[in-house]
């Protein structure tokens, strides 16, 4: 058995998990990142618009203040952050950008030298640091060379298939190299989580194929709760039918929002923040607009119009966005308009931990000694109901450095620690009969049935009706999941099939919980809005859902208090 | 029509060695001006067979997973468009994994010694001063503006993997590692200079091994200027 030791391991190599290799190289010295794609292919990469800081860099944003700032996003998380997390956010962002650009991102900048901001849907001033529209690479790349500085250890290509505990204490993890085929166990003083989101489970994503949420399932099957699920963020202009990326930048920069006869519709909905609302309420004027027919041809999408702004702002300030839509929709955003069309984009909800990051919920006794969790796969609570735009890149660097920090002052080192061997075995055999199994289901079928579940189910609008429905056809799933599934490739080298299935199973796991947290949450708050229960009810659901599945099986429900 | 797609395979757990697979299937106009080299690649792995491996994962040119050798020049699948590889008279499709890299499976290649190239170019701000204010360094749009294209590359190899030079000397760092470079050396906060041009300047590793081919530019999903960024390099190394 191959057995590798790590003070501390990191698993996930975006943004959050980078960030926290960094600051735990300060504290320990005997540190691994482990991700299932190499390093630089972590979704990370794709975040466009940039990341929040209260600057005040531009002039017209010189009020500007982390107080503003925290409303604001108090505000557009429909009052479901939590302020003492949120109060960390961003009262340490601007020192968290600074050390970005120290590090050497390549942020844009001012005709005086000094970090440029531009607006952003919710923010209620220019606050949005950015590197162009390709914030995140020059983000993530920037935070890569400072790991290879450091020397950081990287395990590419590993997926994670459980972690390995004794009571409420992390030893290590077990992890299955796509390479070689091997299971391989990982012993370590802390684990932290920065696995990202669970976007694939939708159809239409900006989400690439490697945000399965597996953190999540990892959660869940450690009989951990996840937090907040019913909690999914739509991105008001992804490129239609393509699942890709128009960043909100470019109304930020003044595009319009137009409908079928050309009117800017966002007036009937938002009428004072028009296209730069909240994208809750973006999306959900969209929505509207496509079902009463006013989608363009009266077909499902609509157009992002930027052909009112100059050809040089265009190819300054939203190279990428001209680029994708001119090789991928062969439209010249100079001249024509962009057909786009909500698709899922962020998952509010996450692990939950507290404001140090560590794996816990006090109030509902989850306190785990030595497991984290930063970025998109945990819950702070910072976003509340619906994250704000810019914020996650600033999640992700500021948590993510906690994490870190927190997890290398707590990991003790792994020696002496017994692995019971019969996991190895446990996952062998799990992975064996995947492989071995005589089904007629391909995992793709699979998935995209569910895929089209969870769109048509559990989308921008719901119902009770449409949840259950969505629940009994999950179970069906699962079923086939495990009796049906056939495997095609049998080999044990780079098996990306085996991979898929694996992801599979844990899609089916949380998406689960997706729907059950959607269910029980009869109020519309934020993202989340259910078409028979249409307003916001604070007097009975001011509070954060925590849903765990028991040593039976059983989804259990749980709710705490947020802290106001 | 029917578009014909030769998929090179090798399975190193079986005796065989690589082969070209064929697989085809109808598109009609409206599929072909859609559909992408990796959708289609994606279409058979789920339609015709399971086995077929390759990398990818953001499906836009931002991850750099899925560089691949299409019709004789390295592209990113996810980027390149069927009807601009087939016409009337063309409807193959030959797809192989990236050259000058080991084969680990069908089109999967081994990247760690393009990761090392760039490790070793130091691809990192190199920096003392400025780096403890609470203040950011000042830099100008038009000194951001030498390495903006640079600071695009996305690690892709589809460059190095073009390059002759490499092709024929292991050692040479390649055209990904000199965009990397000069990143990083002309981005007006850095101040490792003379580190870097120490082995930029060196005889079988350095940029002098570059005989602009432009294979390299030609490879780039990115359209970096490879090329010109190379030559900069050079008259860095002698000192202009």
């Amino acid at each position: 058995m191959r057995t590798i030791d790590h003070r501390l391991l990191i698993v996930g190599g975006g943004a959050a998990g980078l960030r926290a290799a960094i600051e735990a190289d300060k504290h320990v010295d005997n540190l691994g990142v482990i991700s299932k794609v190499r390093t630089l292919r972590s979704h990370s990469v794709s975040a466009q618009g940039g990341i929040a800081a209260s600057l005040g860099n531009t002039g017209d944003n010189e009020s500007d203040s982390w107080k503003k700032h925290l409303e604001d996003t108090i505000k557009g998380g429909a009052d479901l952050v939590d302020r003492d997390a949120g109060e960390v956010l961003t009262q340490n962002a601007v020192e968290n950008v600074i050390e970005l650009e120290h590090m050497g991102v390549p942020f844009s900048r001012t005709s005086m030298g000094t970090l440029d901001q531009r607006p952003f849907g919710g923010h209620s001033l220019p606050r949005a640091l950015y590197a162009a529209d390709r914030t995140g690479h020059a983000i993530v790349y920037s935070l890569y060379g400072e790991n290879v500085k450091r020397g950081t250890t990287f395990y590419d290509e590993f997926f994670v298939l459980d972690l390995l505990t004794e009571g409420r204490s992390v030893l290590g993890l077990v992890a299955y190299d796509i390479k070689t085929g091997e299971i391989v166990i990982f012993r370590a003083g802390a684990v932290i989580l920065a696995t990202g989101g669970p976007s694939q489970v939708y159809d239409l994503t900006s989400s690439g194929t490697a945000s399965t949420g597996d953190g999540l399932a990892i959660a869940l099957r450690n009989g951990i709760p996840i937090e907040d699920m019913e909690f999914i963020q739509f991105h008001p202009t992804g490129l239609k039918d393509k699942g890709i990326l128009i960043t909100e930048a470019a109304r930020g920069e003044g595009g319009y929002l137009k409908n079928d006869r050309g009117e800017r519709f966002m007036k009937r909905y938002e009428p004072e923040n028009m296209e730069l609302a909240p994208r809750d309420k973006v999306v959900r004027g969209m929505q509207r607009e496509i079902n009463e027919g006013r989608g363009i041809n009266g077909e499902n999408y609509l157009h992002l119009d930027l052909t009112h702004l100059s050809r040089e702002k265009i190819k300054r300030k939203l190279p990428t966005i001209r680029e994708l839509a001119l090789d991928f929709a062969n439209i010249d955003p100079v001249e024509q308009s962009i057909p786009v069309q909500p698709m899922a984009h962020y998952c509010m909800g996450g692990v939950p931990t507290d404001i140090e990051a560590r794996v816990q919920s006090k109030e509902i006794g989850v306190a785990w000694e030595n497991l984290y969790a930063a970025g998109e796969v945990a819950c702070v609570s910072v976003h509340g109901a619906n994250r704000l735009g810019t914020n996650s890149l600033l999640e992700a660097v500021t948590f993510g450095k906690r994490a870190g920090r927190f997890a290398a002052q707590q990991a003790s080192s792994s020696d002496g620690v017994e692995v019971d061997e019969a996991v190895v075995s446990k996952y062998g055999s799990r992975i064996e009969s995947l492989l071995e199994n005589e089904g007629s289901v391909k995992v793709s079928e699979l998935r995209d049935r569910l895929k089209r579940i969870m769109t048509e189910k559990c989308g921008v609008f719901r119902s009770g009706e449409d949840l259950k429905e969505a629940l009994n056809q999950i179970y069906q799933l699962q079923e086939d999941y495990d009796g049906k599934l056939v495997v095609e490739d049998s080999s044990q080298k780079f098996n990306t099939e085996l991979k898929m299935a694996l992801e599979l199973g844990n899609m089916l796991d949380y998406s689960e919980v997706i729907v059950e947290a959607a269910l029980a949450r009869e109020e519309s708050r934020g993202a989340h809005f259910r078409t028979d229960y249409p307003e916001r009810n604070d007097s009975d659901w001011l509070q954060h859902s925590l849903l765990h599945r028991d040593s039976t099986g059983e989804i259990r429900h749980q709710y705490r208090e947020v802290d106001t | 029509m029917e578009i014909v797609f030769e998929v090179n395979r090798y399975n190193p757990e079986t005796e065989e060695g690589n082969f070209y697979q064929e697989f085809s299937f109808p598109v009609d106009h409206g599929e072909l001006e859609e559909l992408t080299v990796l959708e289609s690649l994606i279409k058979l792995k789920e339609e015709k067979d399971g086995s077929l491996t390759f990398r990818h994962s953001c499906g836009h040119g931002s991850c750099g997973s899925c560089a691949m050798l299409i019709n004789g020049e390295n592209r990113l699948a996810c980027k390149t468009h069927l009807i601009d590889l087939v016409s009337e008279n063309e409807t193959r499709i030959k797809v192989s994994p990236l050259p000058g890299f080991p084969v680990i499976k069908d089109l999967v290649v081994e990247l760690e010694s393009f990761f090392d190239q760039d490790e070793e170019v130091k691809p990192y701000l190199i920096a003392e001063n400025g780096s403890e204010t609470e203040e950011e360094r000042l830099q100008t749009p038009e000194e951001l503006g030498q390495i903006q294209e640079a600071t695009e590359c996305i690690m892709c190899g589809a460059c190095t993997s073009a390059c002759p030079t490499y092709w024929d000397n292991k050692k040479y760092l390649g055209p990904g590692a000199f965009v990397k470079a000069f990143r990083w050396e002309r981005d007006s906060r850095d101040e490792g200079g003379e580190e870097r041009m120490d082995f930029l300047d060196d005889s079988r590793g350095g940029v002098w091994g570059c005989n602009k081919v432009f294979n390299c530019e030609e490879a780039c999903p990115k359209d970096i200027d490879t090329v010109g960024i190379i030559d900069l390099l050079k008259r860095e190394a002698l000192g202009f």
